[in-house]
């Protein structure tokens, strides 16, 4: 009877030492410093603070004990879904196991991030969101991750409405990569893309000022006219 | 009584089915036929009758029930991707429409727009699209023939060739030795014989390390040369020697049955020998009256169309187009012009003007990805590369595995797009 009880408060251990370790270990983090780091690793896709709204991705304010998935008004993956229904909850551990490696925690998420492995930055990150969740009147008046455009667009091009039939037929020559289910499978979604968003990249591209040789060959030959119609299309194609 | 009227209905619908044409409000649903159902053939296929909603009656003849793709084949041999893998049934493709009919076909009638099948059944078209990829040019190699081809696979179609290569390298001698003969230009895939050299060297590094590795190679250069050369001796340091044209490397002849290799006059004993011969458009191409003297297809570039017959498109590898690679990258993207244009001609739906684009990704070793691509318009005679890219040597290690994982990517995005 006894070495029963023994065995159990041992396994009770087991089970609860690994998370309070981990909780110690991670506990602190500079606020300031996660502004940085969000604004390097997170803020092209997501908004934070007074007036943020989902954009790529789902704005980040309240996001601590939020459920999975929760925000109604965002098209969010099928598998992410799923996880919300089961009670996958955005506590500490969670973001620190989503954020250091998304696919390993929702294998089909559809958020094109491939983790942030320093453990430091990553505290320093979730100290920054917490900022946003549990303290609402801390949320400065001028949201201050609030996007600056990597690209200055004038309002005409931002004003062209996409010819969707055109960009269904451009679209064909990026679904020899991208998927039109928005899996990502090593190669980013692109669907469901707020407009803006969409051209908002596709300029950065063609001006070479975001970086990769294959999307940048792709975009320098898209006219204002074609991104327009790219971004109509995705934007309304459904998973 | 309703029994009665089953069988009316039946025996109408067969008769339907002989005039091969069943009139669908008064009108027949034009009719596309497509020969081959790989990269270029099953996206055209597919593209038709998933836009077109039934509008267009898709017919696609490719005689193997599963395809296994080229691409990624040599990722097979390093130990990289399963063979399970390389492997795509049709359930997608007959998904959104197309009638998939499994057999070869044998014989095309421009003049009476029929298509003839092994089995003797006659399909009849309005418009005709060719995509059969390659065949190999007889006594390229001397000694070589596809009699040979247990004894020396030349595994440039993916299947079962090359689960015979592996299983030959996998099971060589210790300290033995692999040759490959390399093809001349234009030949399917320009950096296949490099990453297969790469990926060959890779699973012998890791169980065979005295093995070595002999490249006869006809041509001057090749495809990411730079790049190969600079893994090679980077993971392989020793274990690979090239023979260009300069030391006979065009000059070759193979005796398959004593396992020799005759470079320049002089006499190689080698133990297992990939011979990948000079290639030209698959054979139907030729039987349909669509090559030219060099054995390829020519096209027009605004449209892949033949140049021998307005109703005949030629996509893919067996095409004669210009600048664009031999790949299944560019079969993709040309198919879908050649959808968007057979489309419009048939049902009066918009057509766009053509883009084409091409990238292929190479593996050299464990999380060393590579890539080279181009976008490309069409000319006055020929596709013509607009702008291009290509991996850098010394680039650093994450950029090479994220080029990888990318690679990965791709694979999963084309498969999907080509198969449904």
């Amino acid at each position: 009877m006894k070495g029963q009880f023994l065995s159990i408060s041992l396994c009770i251990g087991a089970l609860l030492a690994p998370t309070s370790a981990f909780a110690q270990a991670i506990a602190i983090g500079d606020a300031e410093a996660g502004a940085d780091v969000y604004r390097r690793e997170c803020a092209s896709c997501h908004q934070i603070g007074e007036g943020a709204t989902h954009r790529i991705g789902p704005h980040l304010n309240h996001i601590f004990d939020r459920g999975a998935a929760s925000h109604d008004d965002f098209r969010y993956s099928g598998a992410l879904e799923r996880q919300g229904r089961d009670g996958l909850t955005w506590d500490l551990r969670r973001l620190h196991a989503y954020i250091e490696n998304p696919r390993a925690l929702v294998s089909g998420t559809r958020m094109s991030y491939r983790g942030l492995k320093d453990e430091e930055r990553r505290s320093d990150l979730i100290a920054y969101l917490r900022v946003f969740s549990d303290q609402p009147q801390n949320i400065p008046e001028a949201a201050p991750t609030a996007l600056r455009p990597e690209i200055e667009l004038s309002p005409e091009i931002l004003a062209i409405v996409g010819d969707v039939e055109y960009g269904e037929y451009l679209s064909q020559e990026c679904a020899t990569c991208h998927q039109r289910s928005g899996a990502n499978e090593g190669i980013p979604g692109i669907v469901g893309w707020p407009e803006e968003d969409f051209v908002v990249a596709m300029h950065a591209y063609k001006e070479k000022l975001r970086p990769h040789e294959v999307m940048q060959t792709i975009a320098a030959r898209l006219g204002e006219e074609e991104i327009a119609a790219l971004a109509a299309y995705f934007a309304e194609l459904d998973e | 009584m309703k029994l009665q009227r089953r069988t009316f209905l039946a025996s109408v619908s067969a008769a339907s089915a002989v005039m091969a044409a069943p009139p669908v409000l008064g009108q027949a649903r034009p009719r596309v036929v497509v020969i081959g159902g790989g990269s270029g053939g099953g996206t055209v296929a597919r593209y038709i009758a998933k836009d077109s909603d039934g509008a267009v009656d898709v017919t696609l003849i490719e005689p193997t029930k599963r395809y296994y793709t080229c691409y990624f084949s040599n990722l097979y041999l390093g130990g990289f991707w399963g063979y399970d893998a390389l492997g795509h049934g049709y359930e997608g493709i007959a998904a959104a429409g197309v009638n998939v009919v499994h057999d070869w076909a044998i014989g095309v009638d421009r003049d009476a727009r029929t298509v003839t099948l092994a089995s003797g059944a006659s399909v009849p078209y309005d418009k005709l699209v060719v995509a059969p990829g390659i065949d190999f040019v007889d006594n390229a190699v001397p000694g070589w023939d596809v009699t040979k081809q247990s004894l020396m696979p030349h595994a440039y179609k993916s299947g079962t060739q090359v689960q015979l290569l592996k299983n030959q390298i996998e099971n060589m001698r210790d300290g033995g030795t692999f040759c490959m003969v390399a093809p001349p230009n234009p030949y399917r895939c320009p950096p296949g014989p490099g990453e297969r050299v790469s990926m060959v060297a890779h699973m012998l590094s890791e169980s065979n390390p005295t093995a070595k590795i002999l490249v006869v190679d006809p041509k001057e250069n090749f495809s990411k040369q730079a790049l190969f050369e600079e893994g090679w001796a980077k993971h392989y340091p020793g274990m690979v020697t090239r023979i260009g044209p300069d030391f006979g490397g065009a000059n070759v002849e193979v005796r398959p049955d004593a396992m020799e290799v005759v470079i320049d006059g002089q006499v190689e004993k080698v133990d297992v020998c990939n011979v990948i011969p000079a290639q030209k458009a698959g054979k139907i191409a030729e039987l349909a009256g669509l090559t030219n003297d060099a054995g390829w297809a020519p096209v027009t570039p605004s449209d892949m169309r033949s140049t021998m017959d307005e109703n005949v498109f030629v996509l893919g590898d067996a095409a004669q187009q210009g600048a664009m690679p031999k790949s299944g990258f560019s079969a993709n993207s040309q198919a879908k012009v050649v959808a968007n244009v057979v489309r419009g001609e048939l049902t009066g739906s918009r057509i766009f003007p053509a883009r084409y684009s091409n990238t292929c990704w190479s593996l050299i070793a464990t999380d060393d990805g590579v890539k080279v691509g181009a976008s490309y318009e069409a000319g006055e005679n020929q596709i013509e590369s607009v702008s291009s890219f290509i991996s850098q040597t010394g680039e650093e290690a994450d950029l090479r595995r994220q080029t990888y994982e990318e690679s990965i990517g791709w694979y999963n995005g084309i498969v999907a797009d080509i198969f449904g």
